[in-house]
C-alpha cells in the first residue's frame, strides 16, 4: 500500500517539473511586450531597459527559467503588472472564490448525479431510466454559458419578485461588506486567514452573521447549479452503467437468490462495488469544473481565478498567468493523485497489479 | 421455469443449423448495431439535419450572413422575431389564423406588411435565421477538422510511442501527461491568446489540447496488438516495421478510435463555441453560434431569442454526437454486447 502511493508519488514528480516548464513556455509565448504591457505610455526606451533588468527580462532563456524555478520554490509568483499586488496575494483574494464554486458544483453533482444514477440503474429500462437517459444526454450537450445565462433569465428575470427569484451575478449583494473573522475575533492577520476570510460561506458561519450566509448562497446556488450540470449528467451516466454491469454478476445473483430484500442486495452489495468507476469520473470531472469555471465566473461576473486568468492572458499579465496556470495545473494533478490513492483503498485489486 | 425443457448446450448445438456465417464486416455490423439504438437514431437524424443546413445553407436561408437590413427593410436592429404563417400559397386553414393570433398575442406580433424573419434581427440588423444557418457549416465544418487534425496527430504519437517502447515511449506519454494536466480550455485560451485570435488558430487549439486524448487510446490498443501471435508472425516472416504499424496494429486499433473522435467532435464543438464566447473565435461578422451569443449577451433581458437560439443550435450539435458516439461505442465495445 505504502510502496504504491510512494511510486505513485514519484510518478508524478517529472510531470510536475512538466508543468513547471510549460507554464513558463506559456508565459513567454503570449505575444506583446511585457514592458509595453506594464508599463502603457510611460514605457520609454529607458523605462524598459531598468524595467527588463529589473525583472530579469535580460536574462538568457535558460537563466530566466532557472530564476522562475528557484523563485516557484520560494514561493515567489512574482508581481501583477495591472493589479499593482504579487501574484500570492492575488491568489488568496481570487483562489476562494473558485474553491467555493467548484466545491458547491461538486457537491451538486455528486448529491444528484450518484442517487439519480442508482435509480435509473436499479430500474433498468423502466421510464424513470429513460428519463434519466435523456436527461443526462441533454445535460452532457448543454454548454455552460448557454445554461447559465438561461438560468439568470429565468432565475433573475422572469421570477422576478417571487420567492423563487436568485441574484444574477456577483458573490454578495453590492453594499454588503462582511467583516474578515479575524478582525471579528480579534486575532492578527496572516495569509491563511484572510483566505479563509475570503470564502464568503465559511466566513459569515465563523463571524456568525445568517443573512450574510444566506446572502452568499443565493448569489452561488445558480453559478454552482451551472457548472454541475455537465459532471453531474457525467456522474449520473456513469453510475447508471457501472450498476447495471454489477447487477448482472453472479455474486448479486447470489445475493437475490439468498432471499434478500432489492434494496438491500443494490445498497449493500451492488452499489460498493458500483462505485468505483464513478470516483474515477468524479475526479476527472474536477479539470472539467476549472475549465468551466472561466466561463461561469465570466457570466456570472465572479472574480475567481477562471476570470482573473482570462483577463491576465489577454491583458497580457505575464506572473499572473504563469503563476494561476501553474496552480492550477498543480491542483489538478494533486487531485489525480488523491483519486489513484482513493481509488486504491476502495479497491484491493489495484494495489495489487 | 421448467427446467427439463432447457436442452443441453450439445443438444442444441447439434439441433441448430449451423448459423450462416456471412462475413458482413466489423463497420456494417456495427453500424446496424448502432441503429438499433434509438438514440443513436436521433443523433444520426439530428446530424442529418445539420449537415443538410450546412450544405444548403446558400439555398436556404432568405438572407445572407453578412447582410445588414438596416437600410434596406427600414428595421431597428434586435427586432423580434416576425412569423406570418398564412402564406399565399396555403390555403387559409382556420387553425393557422388561430395560431398566428396567439403568436400575436405572445410577443411575435407584426402586421402582415412586415417582412418575415422568423427568429428575429440581431444587434446589427442582420437576419438571426440566416445566420443560424451559414452557422452550421463554420460549427460543423470547424470542429470536424479540429478533430481530425488531432485524431491524425495523436494517432501517430499512440503508435510510435506504443511500438518502440522504451524511452520514446516514457518521454512521449509524460509529455501528454504534462499536456493533460492543464484544464482543455485553460490550454486552449492561453494558445490562441499566443498566436493571435481567429477561427483557424481556435481550431488548432481545440485540436492540440485533445492529441494525447487519442494519443492514449491508440497507445494502449498497440500496447495489447503488438503481443498478439499474428503480429509476432509477421515479425519472424520479416515483414518491415512500418507495415506491420500500417497493416497490422493500426486497422486491430481503429475501433476505439473511432468511438473516441466522435465523442470528441462534440466535446470539440463545445469547446470552440467556448472559445468564441471569450471573443478569441472568429471575426464578429462570421456567423459563428457562440460569437453570435456573445455579441449579445448583454441583451438577455431585452431580446432573449438572440441569445437562446444559437445556445440552442449549439446544444443540437454536441448531443447529436455524443448520441451517435454512445451508439457506436456500445455497439463496438463487445464488452457491453448482450
Amino acid at each position: 500500500m505504502l510502496r504504491f502511493i510512494a511510486r505513485r508519488l514519484v510518478s508524478a514528480i517529472p510531470v510536475l517539473f512538466g508543468i513547471l516548464l510549460a507554464t513558463f513556455v506559456i508565459g513567454r509565448l503570449i505575444p506583446g511586450d511585457p514592458c509595453q504591457a506594464a508599463l502603457q505610455e510611460r514605457a520609454t526606451a529607458e523605462a524598459c531597459a531598468e524595467f527588463n533588468a529589473a525583472y530579469g527580462f535580460d536574462d538568457p532563456i535558460v537563466t530566466q527559467f532557472f530564476g522562475y524555478v528557484s523563485d516557484v520554490f520560494h514561493g515567489d509568483l512574482g508581481n501583477s503588472v495591472q493589479e499593482r499586488q504579487s501574484v500570492t496575494d492575488l491568489l488568496i483574494d481570487r483562489l476562494p472564490v473558485t474553491l467555493q464554486l467548484s466545491a458547491a458544483a461538486l457537491l451538486i453533482a455528486v448529491v444528484v448525479g450518484v442517487p439519480l444514477g442508482v435509480l435509473a440503474g436499479s430500474r433498468h429500462n423502466s421510464k424513470t431510466d429513460v428519463a434519466t437517459i435523456v436527461g443526462a444526454n441533454l445535460g452532457v450537450s448543454i454548454p455552460v454559458f448557454v445554461l447559465g445565462l438561461i438560468l439568470q433569465y429565468v432565475f433573475a428575470l422572469q421570477l422576478d419578485g417571487t420567492p423563487l427569484e436568485l441574484p444574477a451575478s456577483g458573490q454578495l449583494t453590492p453594499g454588503v461588506i462582511p467583516d474578515p473573522f479575524y478582525e471579528v475575533w480579534g486575532l492578527s492577520h496572516n495569509s491563511l486567514f484572510e483566505f479563509i476570510a475570503n470564502i464568503d460561506l465559511v466566513n459569515a458561519v465563523l463571524i456568525w452573521r445568517w443573512d450574510i450566509f444566506v446572502d452568499a448562497l443565493q448569489h452561488l446556488i445558480l453559478p454552482a447549479v451551472a457548472l454541475a450540470t455537465i459532471p453531474m449528467a457525467i456522474i449520473a451516466r456513469m453510475t447508471r452503467s457501472s450498476l447495471v454491469d454489477v447487477l448482472g454478476l453472479d455474486y448479486v445473483r447470489t445475493a437475490r437468490a439468498k432471499g434478500l430484500r432489492e434494496r438491500v442486495v443494490i445498497a449493500r452489495h451492488a452499489l460498493r462495488n458500483s462505485l468505483l468507476p464513478v470516483v474515477t469520473v468524479i475526479g476527472l470531472s474536477l479539470g472539467t469544473l476549472v475549465g468551466g469555471a472561466i466561463l461561469t465566473e465570466t457570466i456570472f461576473n465572479l472574480t475567481g481565478v477562471g476570470k482573473t486568468l482570462f483577463d491576465a492572458i489577454t491583458g497580457r499579465d505575464y506572473f499572473v498567468v504563469q503563476g494561476f496556470t501553474l496552480v492550477v495545473a498543480v491542483g489538478f494533478v494533486v487531485i489525480n493523485l488523491i483519486t489513484d490513492i482513493v481509488y486504491t483503498f476502495l479497491d484491493p485489486k489495484v494495489r495489487v497489479s | 421455469m421448467a427446467i427439463e425443457e432447457i436442452p443441453l448446450a450439445e443438444e442444441r448445438a447439434a439441433e441448430a443449423p449451423p448459423p450462416e456465417r456471412r462475413q458482413r464486416g466489423l463497420w456494417r455490423d456495427a453500424l446496424r448495431q448502432t441503429f438499433r439504438k434509438r438514440s443513436a437514431v436521433v443523433g444520426a437524424a439530428v446530424f442529418g439535419v445539420l449537415l443538410f443546413i450546412a450544405l444548403f445553407a446558400p439555398l436556404l436561408a432568405p438572407y445572407g450572413e453578412r447582410e445588414v437590413l438596416i437600410e434596406s427593410e427600414g428595421l431597428a436592429p434586435r427586432t423580434e422575431p416576425c412569423i406570418h404563417l398564412s402564406v399565399n400559397w396555403i390555403p387559409d386553414v382556420p387553425v393557422l389564423s388561430t395560431l398566428e393570433s396567439f403568436l400575436e398575442s405572445n410577443g411575435f406580433s407584426c402586421s402582415p406588411s412586415e417582412p418575415q424573419h422568423l427568429m428575429g434581427l440581431d444587434g446589427n440588423a442582420r437576419d438571426v435565421f440566416s445566420r443560424i444557418l451559414y452557422g452550421a457549416r463554420v460549427s460543423l465544418g470547424a470542429s470536424v477538422a479540429a478533430v481530425s487534425f488531432a485524431v491524425v496527430l495523436g494517432a501517430a504519437i499512440g503508435l510510435i510511442s506504443g511500438f518502440i517502447g522504451g524511452r520514446v515511449d516514457n518521454g512521449m506519454m509524460r509529455t501528454m501527461d504534462v499536456l493533460l494536466a492543464f484544464p482543455a480550455l485553460l490550454l486552449a485560451i492561453a494558445i490562441v491568446t499566443a498566436r493571435g485570435p481567429g477561427l483557424f488558430n481556435a481550431v488548432l487549439a481545440v485540436s492540440v489540447v485533445t492529441i494525447p486524448v487519442y494519443a492514449r487510446v491508440i497507445r494502449s490498443r498497440v500496447l495489447s496488438v503488438r503481443e498478439q501471435d499474428f503480429v509476432s508472425a509477421d515479425r519472424a516472416l520479416g515483414v518491415s516495421r512500418p507495415r506491420i504499424l500500417s497493416h497490422r496494429v493500426l486497422p486491430n486499433s481503429l475501433t476505439p478510435l473511432v468511438v473516441v473522435a466522435t465523442l470528441g467532435i462534440a466535446t470539440a464543438v463545445l469547446e470552440l463555441a467556448a472559445l468564441s464566447f471569450v471573443g478569441l473565435g472568429g471575426d464578429p461578422d462570421t456567423a459563428e453560434w457562440g460569437r453570435m451569443l456573445a455579441l449579445e449577451r448583454n441583451q438577455l433581458f431585452t431580446s432573449p431569442h438572440l441569445v437562446l437560439y444559437p445556445g440552442l443550435m449549439i446544444m443540437l450539435n454536441v448531443l447529436a454526437f455524443n448520441l451517435i458516439g454512445d451508439g457506436l461505442r456500445d455497439a463496438l465495445d463487445p464488452r457491453l454486447n448482450k
